[in-house]
């Protein structure tokens, strides 16, 4: 290269990452990730058949037996059940990631993930119980 | 046991191609050698141009990590024989620019990295004479586990968040922040926060975990973020029943 004469600017030609559009479909853990997301939809739905609830009880008892019927029907059954499958799931992974996240000491001493998991279900179960009592019992 | 195995190695030589492409080649299968093995045998007797990094073989370095059959492992600790009859697929990590054959261009990482101060931070350093920093053991428990990070990057490659959105700070950046904020000696937490609790930060994961299972040195990145997320979380609740200066 003669004096004066300017280095061409080197450019390397690297691949560029492609990510395809079915990636979730690569492996398990990734399709139960995307189902996982997939089942926050599901929590939306029973947040408003709630609150769909509640305003059919507020309305009196015409505008509530008519919400049990609409509830009774097939489709409504269907997407409830699925709805509820969902959740079982949404619940599950979401518990599974608390012992990583809470990192809880007694003492010197770290508290072991499963114990903070059971915690967790134990929680859930009592939450549970205390509906039941309320539907059933009182 | 078979004592061959193909490998179907990935080649981009961007001087005369402008895609990757495959090469076979059928190398020994002894049941102590790794893909590593394989691929210097290829080297060594077959074909003089494949390029990839390695450097210690014992899974320390961290320079070795390609896709093997669809998973990013460290080709040093990967047994050949595992994958017999084969053949195996060997392409360069995940989610990074392909530079050459299996070598991918970490620069991302390295930038994000500083970002996060990943070094002790003092506000002030105790003058030589004061002695040392000293720390129990339950202390250096506290964050031992991060600090068992080999930059291998595994973790971006299986991260599918970090391939949508490559502003994403990724996984081993993250841990290795909460190695440093969870030391004793250090005091840099609060400048770590602000990278850290941005949006391309720790609510980038979404928490396919995926990091944490390919991780070989079984850092849990994604446990570590987790754990920010809800210090984060704490922080913000408590900044605001307690703005500093209230
Ligand atoms: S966290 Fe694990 S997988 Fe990620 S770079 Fe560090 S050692 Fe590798
Ligand atoms: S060659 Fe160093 S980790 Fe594999």
């Amino acid at each position: 290269m003669s004096p004066g004469q300017v280095q061409p600017e080197y450019r390397q030609r690297v691949l560029p990452p492609r990510v395809s559009t079915l990636w979730w479909l690569g492996k398990g853990t990734y399709f139960a990730f995307i189902l996982r997301e997939l089942s926050c939809v599901f929590v939306a739905w029973f947040v408003a058949y709630l609150l769909l609830l509640v305003r059919a009880v507020s309305q009196g008892d015409a505008s509530y037996q008519e919400f049990l019927a609409w509830s009774a029907t097939t489709p409504i059954l269907l997407l409830n059940l699925v709805s509820f499958l969902f959740l079982i799931f949404h619940t599950v992974t979401f518990f599974d990631a608390a012992p990583r996240a809470m990192v809880m000491k007694v003492g010197r001493n770290r508290v072991p993930g499963r114990v903070v998991l059971a915690g967790h279900y134990a929680g859930w179960a009592a939450a549970s119980a205390i509906v039941c009592w309320l539907l059933l019992g009182a | 046991m078979a004592d061959r195995i193909k490998l179907q190695v990935a080649r981009y030589r961007p001087e005369r191609e402008a895609e990757a492409t495959f090469d076979e080649y059928e190398v020994p299968c002894p049941k102590d050698w790794v893909v590593l093995d394989g691929l210097n045998h290829v080297k060594d007797r077959i074909d003089g141009t494949l390029a990839y990094r390695w450097s210690c073989r014992m899974g320390v370095c961290g320079s070795c990590g390609m896709m093997v059959n669809g998973e990013p492992k460290l080709t040093c600790a990967t047994f050949l024989a595992d994958y017999a009859p084969g053949p195996i697929r060997v392409e360069p990590l995940r989610n990074f620019p392909v530079v050459r054959d299996l070598i991918v261009d970490i620069g991302d990482f390295m930038r994000k990295l500083v970002t996060v101060r990943p070094w002790i931070v003092r506000e002030e350093e105790k003058p030589l004479s004061a002695g040392e920093y000293l720390q129990t053991p339950e202390q250096m428990d506290d964050y031992k586990q991060y600090s068992m990070c080999i930059n291998c990057m595994l973790c971006y490659a299986a991260c599918p968040v970090y391939g949508l959105d490559p502003l994403f700070i990724g996984p081993a950046a993250i841990a290795l922040a909460q190695r440093y904020n969870l030391d004793s000696r250090d005091e840099g937490a609060a400048e770590r926060h602000r990278v850290l609790s941005e949006h391309e930060g720790i609510w980038g994961c979404t928490f396919v975990g995926e990091c944490t299972r390919v991780c070989p040195k079984h850092v849990d990145p994604a446990g570590a973020i987790q754990r920010y997320k809800l210090t984060a979380a704490v922080e913000t609740v408590k900044a605001f029943f307690m703005p500093r200066g209230a």
